[in-house]
């Protein structure tokens, strides 16, 4: 079976500095995968790479077996792979409802279109609604994203990136910023994601990536450190470590 | 709990349906639309004698309308749109002068393509960029059309201009008369039909789009939509219509100089659309009038002087009014709104 997202040795370098080393990456359809690494450790950069907002200088991203290394960030989105941003990245002067109508629209191809009002598609927004509903967000469909509170935010970045249909959704930090009496709200959502997607999630909280991921992957320096299921990475000793170890108040009593 | 089961359900749908209909109506034509045509029919009648003065507004608004959809709608920054004027002017003005090609109305589209064709080709490499990068560009780009044309004054007349251009009969009937009557029409008919095609872009998906690429790129990448395009699209529609606007301006004064393609030009413009308001349609229609009845007031108030009264005005929007006139005038309806509920 061709694994939803594979990363084949992918490396990139800023400068003299190499922020992205031999990485290899391979999420099954249906994955439930988590990357993690102390800061600085090239996560975001990753997700840069397989996502197409940067170019690797060597290596190849593969989306259902397809190489899509060359494409861009947009036509890499028009097939499927969908991200979150760890900062939001909204159109903060629209509407939520508005923000999810335009990611409908521009997954249907809708948005060529000059001359239909872009009300006339009953069934565009009705998906927008719902995609709001699954997420309690439809009271406020018709707030300006600016006026939400910060955690309420976080929720449209998710419903956006759901309302793309993704294959592969990759999420930087979905629960960043958000007080922690919200951010269970948050991490309830990506706990209930539709079955069918692989997700890779990018998190600090351990407790998070211990209850969500079936696979973890730890990066330090760039460089993949180590890969396996959870229970492994907590008994891996090297990770404890590089990592565990600057939280083992936090990790220590999943132990 | 059944009971309190249906009621929230209840709720949720009115809910979805509020918010439905505000998409699905937003598009509809409001009254307080008919009131910009409503004045300019009734200035025909009331000022018959300021209609040639009358009809450089309808081109500056034109004109201004075009920036909006680049700049307010699409948040491209350019101090270059006279570039485009400019063509569309140069375009009429070489054909009845150099062709013999003197039909109105034709003369129109030839120019709207030809603006077209520089907008998408100067579009395609520029709007790689953004920010300063870019203003630089558009400005260069102005530039360079304006020293091509001096570079050529055996044809294009040089800053001298091409003087005294004869356009034939609007529609074979309609003559040109002394007072600008005809032009005046004439040029309020292809604003309207200007408008008209604007305000169905800016309503469309594809506007929506456009405002999405101005309110957050990086999102706009990362859900599928293909940025450069849209904006390469754009611009040529906006070049088009500003290339008309020139166009009209030629044949409303009967003479063309390169001075359209004046850094001036293009300042002037966007001071128009930022006065009035940016992305909302009718700030273009605001901003043009007010800059051009404050300039020709001041200018005959005080003929050296006149730009200090414009400066102020400026001064006191960019203090007070923050997003132009139009926003004065929104703010307000908000407060009265506000009031009647509570």
């Amino acid at each position: 079976m061709t694994a939803a997202l594979q990363v084949e040795a992918l490396n990139r370098s800023f400068g003299a500095l190499p922020v992205t080393r031999d990485v290899n990456l391979a999420l099954e359809r249906g994955a439930r995968c988590a990357l993690i690494g102390p800061n600085g450790a090239g996560k975001t950069t990753l997700v840069n790479l397989i996502t197409g907002a940067l170019k690797p200088h060597s290596g190849r991203v593969l989306l259902d077996g397809q190489d899509i290394t060359g494409l861009s960030q947009a036509d890499r989105a028009r097939r499927g792979l969908a991200r979150t941003f760890q900062i939001n990245q909204l159109f903060r002067g629209l509407t939520v409802l508005e923000n999810l109508c335009m990611t409908i629209g521009e997954r249907d191809g809708h948005c060529s279109n000059l001359w239909r009002s872009a009300g006339s598609k009953r069934v565009v927004i009705d998906e927008a609604l719902d995609h709001l509903d699954s997420l309690r967000l439809t009271d406020d469909a018709l707030k300006l994203v600016r006026e939400l509170p910060y955690g309420r935010q976080r929720l449209v970045e998710i419903a956006i990136a759901l309302a793309q249909k993704p294959r592969v959704l990759l999420l930087d930090e979905p629960a960043a910023g958000v007080p922690s009496s919200e951010s269970h709200l948050i991490l309830d959502v990506v706990a209930a994601l539709d079955p069918d997607i692989a997700v890779l999630i990018i998190e600090h909280d351990m407790d998070v990536v211990f209850r969500f991921a079936k696979e973890i992957t730890v990066l330090v320096q760039g460089a993949v450190f180590t890969q396996g299921t959870p229970n492994e990475i907590m008994n891996n000793e090297q990770v404890r470590a590089v990592y565990l170890g600057q939280e083992s108040h936090r990790g220590g009593h999943h132990g | 709990m059944a009971a309190s089961n249906s009621v929230t359900t209840a709720d949720r749908s009115s809910t979805r349906e509020r918010a439905a209909d505000y998409l699905l109506g937003r598009h509809r034509f409001s009254a307080a639309e008919a009131l910009p045509w409503v004045i300019a029919i009734a200035v025909f009648f009331v000022f018959p004698d300021r209609m040639t003065f009358g009809s450089q507004v309808l081109v500056m608004v034109m004109f201004a309308l075009s920036l909006d959809l680049i700049l307010g709608y699409a948040g491209i920054v350019t101090l270059g749109h006279a570039a485009f004027f400019g063509v569309g002017a140069y375009t009429v003005g070489l054909a009845a002068a150099r062709l013999q090609w003197t039909e109105p109305i034709s003369g129109l589209f030839a120019a709207a393509i030809v603006a077209g064709i520089v907008g998408f080709v100067t579009g395609w490499f520029l709007l790689r960029y953004r920010g300063l990068t870019l203003l630089m560009l558009t400005l260069a780009t102005a530039i360079m059309l304006q020293e091509t044309g001096n570079l050529r004054s055996d044809i294009s007349g040089g800053y001298d201009g091409l003087p005294g251009l004869t356009f034939k009969p609007l529609l074979g009937v309609f003559d040109y008369d002394l007072y600008g009557h005809t032009y005046y029409l004439y040029a309020l008919a292809v604003l309207a039909v200007v408008f008209y095609f604007v305000r169905r872009i800016v309503y469309s998906p594809f506007g929506q789009a456009l405002t999405g690429i101005r309110e957050n790129v990086r999102r706009m990448h990362a859900i599928g939509s293909p940025v450069h395009w849209r904006l390469v699209t754009v611009y040529t529609i906006a070049a088009a219509i500003a290339g008309v606007a020139g166009a009209l301006f030629t044949q409303t004064n009967a003479y063309v100089t390169l001075t359209v393609f004046d850094f001036d030009n293009s300042a002037k413009v966007m001071v128009m659309l930022i006065l009035g308001g940016t992305g909302r349609l009718y700030g273009a229609f605001v901003g043009a009038t007010v800059y051009m009845v404050l300039e020709d007031y001041f200018s005959k108030l005080s003929p050296t002087f006149w730009q200090f009264g414009i400066g102020l005005v400026l001064v006191l929007a960019v203090l007070f009014a923050r997003r132009g006139l139009l926003g004065i005038f929104e703010s307000m309806g908000q407060y009265i709104s506000a009031r009647k509920k509570s």
